[in-house]
């Protein structure tokens, strides 16, 4: 018996909680009553999908080609020849710009997160689990990691790999090399967070007796302990998902992110400063969406957090 | 606890030389170096090219270039003019030219002696730029710590009071929206509004360009540091009205605050001497990781609006791969993180005794 249930059932005798729901069903009610949550919810889930139809909001709805350029049309105002964003710079359509930007931007920061929880969730059962040296090395591994200014790390493995002019890899330069390291340097507050649940689950009745019942290590971190931690894995997404998003728009924005002519939001407002006079909205709709969507994500995290608190009392 | 503070003290120095020799590894690896950078210049002939690259001593393995990084050259035998001829070291004086006078050795003395090399870029030593940079770091870093204490505790002092109504909701909604907002955006439209369309204040840079590069004192230039102190303040202000209405709830359920109402104490007085002062305690604890913080620069904000100061010139010589002033900029941020961290644990077990050294 989990410490949650333990909750649940005090709660219940107290007379707060119904007798008899898991705690699964209490979270996913309690989820649907919380219509702030299902807002950011909802919102988050149209903008992936006006993400991921890009091409076909593009082609049959704006009837416009994101990547075409004509000087003679740069800086149109909203609305104006079909163009319902106007256009940039070079006279691209912006929404269709933004759309394509929102899969780049939506793209790595889901995949950076989801490779940053792999890693911080495996690594954190372990150390949590088998504790001594390991444990030891790794935690030295993460302060160390944690004491460097974290975006100046950044900045030097994006200088040094994908803004190197000499570096000639096509791989290395692209998206996949922003998720790979935007993830690879992501994973140790996850770790930190994973490895102190294991800790206080590895001595928990139902451990000991997997254990005792002989399964082994693997089974019982993964089969035993890792559903434990659902909670925490979903809040995690969700948050990282969004501070993501923060971090790739700032390196982007700094030209070390997502290299034109791929757009991210990031990206979309770098030199934006010299367009206060010709085309205010190229300032104002990228950085709107990067809000929205983190100010989304962290409602959905923080939602989520209410709903499986088992602490949380019901209205 | 001089004892505790020793030994943490001790184990930052593997963490150190662990942050510095992967800091420089990254650099280090990538292909086309600070040489390729410097040499844009078409005209430049190879030979030219080829000393240039024996000066700085790129052409040597990695571990060599971060051995003379972190101990100097007087002591190694190496090529430090790029003439061609390799020098003495004080150890072992060599005559490569066999003109009867042993080579000079080299004149580094390595980071560890307290050099920290010199910029490529700018042709002086490291230190210098450094020096230069700390005071404008420094004051946008302390100006805008103050506003995010001044507003976020007594912000989160009055939500706490106040719970569950409108300033606690409104505060809360701000909090999250300041931590959603990235903080380059943040800036630009308030360089849009507050610089371009009102023209009330400067859009960038620390004061009015003068002819000697200095800048007047900071009374006379207050305007320069509203927006960036606001910009860089947002994040503060969020965390720390924040976790003041928490540690005040938390205060508030307290015996000792019913005693104080029950004394007949006014609400101010309950709330502000008896319950803010004590609530304050966990909050302090955040102070040593964010005064550290500060040195570290506030890349973002700071090139932004051109504030000439640690994060700036960090950005601008990684572009530049200008490699030791980029060492300097992240040594000097690790520095202050560890000692930081350590502040902060050493304030919270002197606040609070029920917390031992161990």
């Amino acid at each position: 018996m989990t410490a949650q249930t333990q909750d649940i059932i005090n709660l219940s005798i107290k007379g707060q909680v119904e007798v008899g729901e898991s705690l699964t069903t209490l979270a996913l009610r309690r989820l649907r009553r919380d219509k702030l949550t299902i807002v950011a919810l909802i919102v988050v889930a149209t903008l992936v999908m006006l993400s991921v139809c890009a091409p076909l909001i593009e082609r049959y709805v704006l009837h416009v080609d994101y990547t075409r350029t004509d000087i003679s049309k740069a800086f149109l105002p909203m609305f104006a020849d079909g163009h319902i964003l106007g256009t940039d710079d070079l006279g691209r359509d912006h929404l269709a710009r933004l759309l394509y930007a929102g899969q780049i931007s939506l793209g790595i920061a889901f995949t950076a997160a989801i490779l940053s929880l792999v890693i911080g969730i495996s690594l954190g059962i372990i150390t949590g689990y088998y504790g001594g040296v390991l444990d030891d090395v790794i935690m030295w591994f993460i302060s160390t990691l944690n004491s460097i200014p974290s975006f100046f790390l950044l900045l030097i493995v994006s200088a040094a790999i994908i803004t190197n002019p000499d570096l000639n890899n096509t791989f290395l330069k692209g998206p996949f090399a922003l998720v790979a390291f935007l993830g690879l340097l992501g994973w140790t507050g996850t770790t930190r967070l994973v490895r102190g649940e294991t800790l206080s689950l590895r001595e928990r009745e139902f451990i000991i007796s997997a254990r005792a019942v002989g399964a082994s290590p693997i089974r019982v971190m993964f089969i035993h302990i890792m559903p434990n931690l659902l909670s925490i894995v979903v809040i995690t997404l969700a948050l990282d998902i969004g501070s993501l998003i923060l971090v790739e728009s700032a390196l982007s924005f700094l030209g070390l992110g997502v290299q034109a002519p791929l757009a991210s939001w990031g990206n979309m407002l770098t030199n934006s400063q010299s367009f206060f006079n010709k085309g205010v909205h190229l300032v104002i709709v990228p950085g709107l969406m990067i809000v929205v969507t983190v100010l989304c994500l962290y409602v959905i995290g923080d939602g989520v957090r209410d709903a499986v608190d088992p602490m949380t009392v019901d209205k | 606890m001089f004892k505790y503070t020793l030994r943490r003290l001790i184990q930052a120095i593997p963490t150190l030389i662990g942050i510095s020799m992967f800091a420089y590894l990254l650099m280090g690896l990538s292909p086309g170096g600070p040489v390729k950078a410097l040499t844009f210049d078409p005209k430049m002939r190879p030979e030219q090219r080829e000393r240039l690259a024996l000066q700085l001593g790129v052409n040597d393995p990695i571990p060599v270039q971060y051995l003379r990084w972190l101990l100097g050259d007087t002591w190694m035998r190496w090529d430090s003019d790029g003439d061609g001829v390799s020098d003495g070291s004080f150890l072992i004086p060599i005559d490569a030219n066999n003109d009867g006078v042993p080579e000079p050795p080299g004149t580094r003395q390595g980071v560890l002696r307290g050099d920290w090399g010199r910029s490529i870029f700018e042709k002086r030593p490291v230190a210098d730029i450094i020096r230069e940079r700390v005071p404008a770091t420094l004051e946008l870093g302390i100006s805008s710590l103050l506003l995010g204490l001044f507003l976020g505790v007594p912000i989160g002092v009055l939500a706490a009071v106040r719970r569950g109504g409108w300033f606690d909701s409104i505060t809360r909604i701000t909090a999250v929206l300041f931590n959603a907002v990235p903080v380059f955006w943040l800036g630009l439209i308030l360089i849009l509004v507050f610089g371009s369309w009102l023209r009330l204040l400067p859009m960038g840079s620390r004061c009015p360009s003068t002819l000697t590069g200095g800048c007047p004192p900071i009374t006379q230039r207050l305007e320069y540091l509203i927006l960036p102190t606001f910009v860089l303040a947002t994040g503060g202000i969020a965390v720390y009205s924040r976790y003041m209405r928490a540690s005040m709830l938390d205060v508030i359920g307290q015996d000792y605050i019913r005693t104080a109402k029950a004394k007949g104490l006014s609400g101010r007085q309950v709330w502000f001497t008896h319950g803010a002062r004590n609530a304050l305690i966990p909050v302090a604890t955040f102070l040593g990781p964010s005064v550290a913080g500060l040195l570290g620069g506030a890349p973002i904000t700071e090139t932004i609006f051109s504030w000439p100061g640690l994060g700036r010139v960090g950005v601008s010589s990684v572009l530049q791969k200008d490699y030791n002033v980029v060492m300097a900029v992240v040594i000097l941020g690790a520095v202050a993180t560890i000692i930081g961290y350590l502040i902060s644990d050493i304030l919270y077990a002197l606040i609070d005794p029920r917390i031992r050294f161990s």
